[in-house]
């Protein structure tokens, strides 16, 4: 059958005027370059806001030398710039691009524009996993992104089956089942929590609500490695995630190996929530805020909507991060207040419009 | 080249399909009629493999359709569903492109060629929604989502259609449109169609092969002049029913005569 409708092609006036406005590979590198440029210009401008005034043209050199050269600035304020500034504005870039490429994915696959690590409970899951590695196996490093990863995993799983029903899952019911395992997940955190001594529960609290201050070297190269792998592995899955979008009989009578690929977003999208939560606690609403607004001027096409998401989602974070750690300074919010701030009248508004 | 091989599907304890054996030729249309529950919606969703048969075999040319990666199949079996709510803002392009996955050589992350655009033209113009493409589908009327779910079966060219109630929101004018569309097909292409359907008329006047369903099991399969007879569809639908001939085709046009008017 391929010669289907040679004789109805001659009839077709313009085919080509069709093409208008189709996301095409073009379209997605265009968009992706411009929203990188932006990106890095935004990690330049951001390290040099904060409570400690830095040198305009000695920080910017010093960055561009990528560290070989302290461009005349004093060693603490270079200390300030690369160890401290720069790793925490990293790790916001990280963390945006993992939760908002997730977010993108978990809507897609769950067929919901509601869905979102933190009010799916998958965060909650990566952070009762973080702090039962924090508990148990405190002394080994990588205990915390490895149980953050089985938690979002678990919870991810937990809410999929708590949502099914014979009619399928609603977005109601998805969102309640999400609510469901969140509040849940939310008293064995205050459990145990109450088992800390003061000052540990400040910044365990801190923590949870999302905090980019305090990560290690090497919780920041995995949640950067993890964050490029998994947009790319999601990414990859894009064209099956337009057809999943649609309904998962649809994509399976189209082609689509559905089981396959849901696993393949589940176990990815869950990597890169617990590896955000490990290295910075939760912080909410990205994965919602983010895909939105790059559907509103992208479109719904997974293969520009999940790369761009998370270029956007690193752009996002990045600048909510410095003003958490600016608007009050020398105090500091935590980063999750500010997402919370704008994602939750948001999600009020697409909840609104149904 | 597509086979129902005596197949049985149950749900727990219920039995939707009881040991029901279907050949689809090249070419030939078949419609499958019933009472609501019949069974004939699980049947026509095992004919893709959307539904394993408890027990029973769905055989594509020879082989188990089991034993073909899901690509494969798509590739040369197509279905008309009832189309689900679309939730996110996709056009009529988007979706109707999204026939041609299984078609592309390349993997899931491809991109669509230049066939791919051309294929769905066509049958954007086939259906009438050349105008449409650029619109989101949850602009549509009801009638012209239908006919973007045909047309994105018809862009997977596939050698087989299943068609499950595909008239049931479209007023006469499409409805005789779409049919006439798959009969083209059968004629031009030589592709089969099996369409579910509760419209006897347009079954007896559209398909080659008639099967009767109920409760699961075939009642009686055959040509329409000999299948849709008063006696069979009184036991079908237990509903007094008329058949003469219709007077410009010749095929039997049924009418229900209901209680009120006997």
């Amino acid at each position: 059958m391929t010669t289907t409708s040679e004789t109805a092609l001659k009839s077709v006036p313009n085919i080509r005027g069709l093409d208008v406005g189709r996301v095409t590979f073009r379209k997605t590198l265009v968009a992706c370059s411009l929203l990188l440029g932006t990106l890095l210009i935004a990690i330049l401008v951001t390290s040099l806001f904060g409570s400690e005034p830095l040198p305009t043209r000695a920080s910017i050199c010093a960055i561009a030398s990528l560290g070989q050269s302290s461009c005349g600035l004093t060693p603490d304020q270079y200390a300030i710039l690369l160890q401290i500034r720069l790793p925490r504005i990293l790790l916001a870039a990280a963390v945006g691009a993992s939760l908002a490429a997730a977010g993108a994915s978990y809507q897609a696959l769950l067929r919901n524009p509601l869905a979102e690590p933190y009010l799916l409970g998958v965060s909650n899951g990566a952070a009762v996993g973080t702090m039962i590695a924090l508990v148990f196996f405190g002394s080994w490093e990588w205990s915390r992104p490895l149980m953050a990863f089985t938690g979002a995993l678990a919870s991810t799983f937990l809410v999929y089956r708590l949502a099914q029903s014979r009619a399928g899952a609603s977005p109601e019911r998805l969102i309640l089942s999400g609510v469901i395992v969140t509040t849940f997940l939310s008293s064995a955190i205050v459990f145990v929590t109450t088992l800390m001594d003061a000052t540990r529960i400040r910044s365990f609290t801190f923590w949870l609500l999302g905090d980019l201050s305090g990560t290690t070297t090497s919780l920041l190269a995995l949640a950067m490695i993890v964050a490029v792998l998994g947009t790319a592995v999601l990414s990859a899955n894009a064209r099956s995630l337009n057809l999943l979008m649609l309904g998962e009989r649809d994509a399976f009578d189209l082609g689509v190996e559905v089981s396959k690929v849901r696993l393949i977003i589940f176990f990815v999208a869950s990597m890169l929530v617990g590896s955000s939560v490990a290295s910075s606690g939760s912080v909410g609403y990205v994965g919602l805020v983010v895909p939105h607004l790059v559907r509103l001027s992208l479109g719904s096409d997974n293969r520009i909507t999940v790369p761009a998401a998370a270029f956007a989602g690193a752009l996002f974070v990045v600048v909510a991060d410095t003003v958490a750690r600016t608007i009050i300074a020398p105090r500091e919010l935590p980063v999750g207040a500010i997402t919370a701030l704008i994602g939750a009248p948001l999600f009020v508004y697409l909840l609104k419009r149904g | 080249m597509l086979q129902a091989n005596n197949i049985t599907i149950k749900y727990g304890e219920r039995l939707a399909v009881a040991a029901v054996s279907l050949r689809i030729q090249p070419g030939e249309i078949i419609a499958i009629l019933g009472p609501n529950g019949a069974g004939k919606s699980t049947l026509l969703r095992a004919l893709n493999g959307g539904i394993r048969p408890t027990t029973g075999e769905v055989l594509l040319d020879g082989q188990p359709l089991t034993q073909y990666p899901r690509r494969v199949v798509s590739r040369r079996i197509a279905v008309v569903a009832q189309e689900g709510d679309v939730r996110f803002p996709v056009t009529v392009l988007e979706f109707v492109l999204g026939g041609r996955y299984a078609s592309g050589s390349t993997g899931a992350w491809g991109w669509e060629t230049e066939q791919d655009i051309r294929v769905a033209g066509s049958v954007l113009h086939e259906t009438e929604l050349s105008e449409l493409s650029g619109r989101l589908m949850n602009e549509l009327s009801g009638g012209e989502r239908q006919r973007a779910v045909l047309a994105r079966a018809l862009a997977t060219e596939a050698s087989v259609l299943l068609l499950d109630e595909p008239t049931a929101n479209l007023d006469l004018e499409h409805q005789a449109a779409i049919l006439a569309l798959v009969r083209g097909r059968s004629e031009l292409h030589k592709v089969a169609a099996v369409v579910v359907t509760h419209d006897l008329n347009l079954a007896a006047e559209f398909s080659h092969q008639v099967l009767l369903m109920k409760h699961g099991r075939g009642l009686a399969f055959g040509a329409p002049a000999e299948v849709l007879t008063p006696e069979l569809l009184k036991e079908l639908f237990n509903v007094q029913i008329l058949v003469d001939a219709h007077p410009v085709t010749g095929v039997p046009r049924i009418t229900p005569v209901h209680e009120a008017h006997r």
